[in-house]
């Protein structure tokens, strides 16, 4: 079954971004890196200020800022003189050059202008690694993007070698406080693993007394050379489909076991993720801390349940989390009723259904490449209880007075949107108490009595 | 010191007043990899259309340029709000490959219908022009086939930075006055050039006007309409605000209906009275002038006795300022001044060379004043002059708060009513605020002369 094709012709209110902030999101995940836009200055400058207001820290990201002339003649010249300022002024380690529909559609040969950049310089080692990747905003949504960065890494920088029994973990597009908890269930298991991309540190930084130009932290590049000559690569996504991953070209070219999982939401999501890490670590069963950390879950969805059944929400975002989220409402009674994306994968439909058969009633609406006004006339129609997704939902649960569950990114109108977790067990926790949460507190405000207990 | 955060092609754009003329270079496209903290050309127009609340605003190019400009300006309307929907053509590879007009002429109609616009602005967005689009003739024929007017913006980004924007933004409202009914119109009547509407801020300002005597024709474009628009040429006097996002406009009208404008600022208690009386001033009538006296005394006697509360909590302290026009600058410099504070950095996304000059001329020696800044050098500047407080946007905050320095937003996102009278005393509590918060006791931040 597939899903329905959109229903008009124009977009209004768009569930999705375009392609290079993706990639530039991804890129601030590696140490040392600048990201780097290859078209005009707006570009960079949009996105910085997207990303700016739901990580509140600096977001360089640097542009060729193409003039009229450079769209005539070709953005090569700007292209080189915007790589030769970056290094001058920010002496990074990698610089990720993404694309945009300008240069793409001026037909732009960014790997020819590269080759030439290197070989025009005296020394070429002591330039920065320069790292591209095609992202017109024509073609896809900002996962596309940000999955084409993690693949251009790994494609330009993996190296084979001595096994080394390096874990690599491609996450996805989730919040610094999903990477860091990622890292420590690694450590948990007793994994040497290498997290792509991981901006836990860069996108949520600490008060410091010295401004770094770069923020400390990210994969380095020699943890991404090393992936090439790892043992696995787990990469988090029901919905990537046969398109260019980075697990796929570990393993094609490196031989390397590729899995692949849904984004580890909920109970059963998580645990199919800490079962292929018992697994590649060789424990029997789970680490205590991670046992007690998913009984006490359970205990609280027993708690809790009765709130919460029945209960209709709508959800939306990008693909692979909607897909999780799915997963998860599925198991604590509530029902999903339109799952909702602006991608276009044409895998929405199949995962919906796949992780959430047997636990609802019936099949959630599956709308892909959509756009809120169209999941706005379906909800109105729904008649939901919740709404569950990003900031800009907001219009919509505002115009039903219905509560807005916010998650994912981004989320404009909050404070501490990377700090949101929403992985494993520990997120499904956080997010199992604010669902029940939210929905006892709509009961308690809307009760003529107003108990001040259960 | 600071000089390292400079690249060699910047040191033309950044002056430091006492020691030489100011000659700064300036409306020079951004340079590459400098980071700068501009945006488009496309931002420039849309900034400016965007508050014309009943007016369909449609993006025409993929979806990046629509989304990150969806609702995120502080724009008010006091009826239609069909500007903070995000419209897009959405082009995919197909369109880029055979063209996006078919698309385009097909989302207008499903647009129009949907929502009945009394005009539509179709943004053409980079690869509309190398697509090779003609956005004109689908406009003409939508125009004439749905019956409202159906204006092409020349807004492809890379065609210059946001100053040129404006331009575009100006050309395009152009198409529209003049093709409405001006009877009845007071000889006492003015349109407002420049106020966006921010928080309501022009509700406030015509609130002055009309105490005054003076009826507002049009309001460009802040709470704006597009039937006023028809008819702002019926007006007596422009009233222009800003660093030139509507001066185009003023121009235009010269030439075309011999309007006459003033330039005015409604930001700072000195620069509101002077911008009100230089308007009562232009018509010429005594009796005008004396209520606009009034206007002012009663709103000053308003807001100073709590004004004059932080005055004395925030003396001494120093300011740094970056913001997208510099006329808005000029005003913030008195601003500060009249909180017993000085301003040690100062610049702008877009200014003249004849606005550094006068910024020059009214900032205290050894203020460094900047075109076109980008993060390092800000950082470079805010360091070495260790503020107690940053005026920008929403890109400038972190910068300030990475380094322990209070922010106030000035920019078009902002959601506090910063101008008239009222506006002064909202800065004052906003600066107050964040300058005085206990937070910065606890951050890591260099020792200051003034902690």
């Amino acid at each position: 079954m597939s899903s329905n094709p959109p229903k008009y012709l124009s977009t209004t209110n768009a569930c999705k971004l375009c392609a290079p902030l993706g990639a530039s999101l991804a890129f601030k995940g590696v140490a040392g890196a600048v990201p780097f836009l290859h078209g005009s200055q707006g570009c960079a400058t949009y996105m910085r200020r997207y990303l700016i207001s739901h990580f509140n820290e600096p977001i360089d990201i640097a542009s060729s800022a193409l003039g009229e002339k450079n769209a005539i003649f070709g953005g090569g010249p700007n292209l080189k003189l915007g790589l030769t300022n970056v290094i001058k002024k920010y002496h990074p380690e990698l610089i990720g050059v993404a694309t945009t529909c300008l240069t793409e559609t001026i037909g732009d040969d960014v790997a020819r202008f590269l080759a030439e950049y290197i070989r025009e310089v005296n020394d070429p080692t002591l330039l920065p690694r320069i790292v591209r990747v095609s992202t017109p905003s024509y073609s896809g949504t900002h996962m596309e993007g940000f999955h084409a960065a993690v693949t251009a890494l790994i494609a330009a920088l993996a190296e084979g070698g001595e096994a080394n029994g390096i874990v690599t973990l491609l996450p996805g597009l989730v919040s610094p406080a999903d990477l860091r908890h990622l890292k420590e269930i690694m450590a948990e298991f007793g994994l040497d693993s290498v997290l792509l991309p991981d901006y836990s540190d860069t996108m949520d930084g600490q008060a410091a007394s010295r401004y770094e130009k770069i923020p400390t932290g990210g994969t380095t590049l020699e943890q991404i050379r090393s992936t090439g000559a790892g043992r696995a690569v787990i990469e988090f996504g029901r919905t990537l489909g046969e398109s260019p991953s980075g697990g796929t070209v570990l393993k094609t070219r490196f031989g390397l076991a590729r899995h692949r999982l849904g984004m580890p939401i909920g109970i059963r999501e998580s645990d199919a993720f800490l079962a292929l890490l018992a697994e590649l670590s060789g424990r029997p069963s789970l680490p205590a801390s991670l046992q007690a950390e998913r009984g006490r879950l359970i205990d609280s969805l027993i708690d809790g349940h009765k709130y919460l059944f029945g209960k209709r929400a709508v959800v939306y975002g990008e693909e692979d989390l909607v897909v999780g989220l799915t997963a998860f409402l599925s198991e604590i009674g509530v029902r999903p009723v339109l799952c909702a994306s602006g991608g276009r994968s044409g895998h929405l439909q199949a995962a919906v259904s796949a992780v959430s058969e047997g636990f609802l009633p019936e099949a959630p609406l599956v709308r892909e490449d959509t756009d809120f006004f169209e999941i706005a006339e379906e909800a109105t129609a729904l008649a939901p209880d919740l709404i569950i997704g990003h900031s800009k939902g907001y219009h919509l649960a505002r115009r039903l007075n219905i509560p807005l569950i916010r998650l994912g990114f981004p989320i404009h109108d909050r404070l501490g949107g990377q700090r949101l977790l929403h992985l494993g067990h520990r997120g499904a926790q956080r997010l199992f108490d604010e669902i029940v949460n939210t929905v006892i507190s709509r009961q308690q405000e809307r009760s003529p009595v107003g108990y001040s207990y259960m | 010191m600071p000089q390292a955060a400079l690249l060699e092609e910047r040191h033309e754009q950044i002056h430091r007043t006492g020691t030489a003329p100011c000659e700064i270079a300036c409306d020079k496209e951004s340079l590459a990899g400098a980071v700068s903290q501009r945006a488009c050309l496309f931002c420039g127009s849309r900034v400016v259309l965007y508050p014309i609340a009943d007016a369909l605003h449609l993006v025409h190019g993929p979806i990046g340029c629509a989304v990150y400009t969806w609702d995120i300006r502080g724009a008010l309307s006091s009826g239609p709000e069909l500007h903070r929907l995000s419209f897009s053509t959405d082009l995919k590879e197909r369109e880029v490959i055979f063209g996006g007009e078919k698309k385009l002429k097909a989302a207008l109609l499903e647009l129009i219908a949907r929502h009945a616009p009394k005009a539509a602005f179709v943004y053409s967005t980079c690869i509309v022009g190398i697509i090779g689009d003609d956005l004109e003739a689908v406009c003409r024929g939508v125009e004439a086939e749905t019956g409202i007017p159906v204006i092409p913006v020349q807004s492809e980004g890379f065609k210059g930075n946001k100053r040129a924007g404006y331009h575009a933004a100006c050309r395009a409202m152009a198409r529209l006055v003049g093709t409405g009914d001006t009877s009845g119109i007071s000889p006492h009547s003015i349109n407002i050039l420049g106020d966006f509407n921010l928080a309501g801020e022009i509700w406030l300002v015509r609130d002055y006007f009309k105490r005054m005597g003076i009826e507002v024709v049009a309001n460009i474009t802040g709470d704006g309409r597009v039937d006023d628009l028809r008819r702002a040429h019926g007006a007596a006097l422009n009233v222009v605000q800003c660093s030139g996002s509507t001066m185009e406009l003023a121009k235009i009208m010269a030439e075309s209906y011999g309007t006459p404008s003033l330039r005015v600022s409604y930001f700072g208690i000195e620069d509101m009275a002077a911008s009100l009386y230089s308007v009562a001033a232009f018509f010429k009538d005594p009796a005008m002038m004396e209520r606009t006296r009034q206007v002012v005394r009663t709103e000053i006697a308003t807001i100073m006795p709590e004004l004059k509360r932080y005055q004395d909590e925030l003396a001494g302290k120093k300011a740094a300022i970056y913001v997208g026009g510099a006329f808005k600058a000029f005003s913030l410099v008195k601003a500060f001044r009249l909180l017993g504070m000085s301003v040690a950095m100062v610049g702008s996304q877009t200014g003249t060379k004849e606005d550094y000059q006068e910024l020059a001329e009214i900032c205290d020696p050894g203020t460094i004043i900047v075109d076109d800044a980008n993060p390092l050098e800000l950082t470079s500047f805010l360091e070495e002059k260790s503020v107690d407080i940053f005026v920008g946007g929403v890109k400038e905050r972190p910068i300030a708060y990475k380094l322990g320095v209070g922010f106030c937003d000035h920019n078009h996102e902002r959601k506090e009513c910063l101008a008239g009278f009222a506006g002064m005393l909202n800065f004052a509590r906003e600066v107050h605020a964040s300058v005085m918060s206990p937070v910065w006791r606890l951050a890591p931040r260099p020792a200051r002369p003034t902690d």
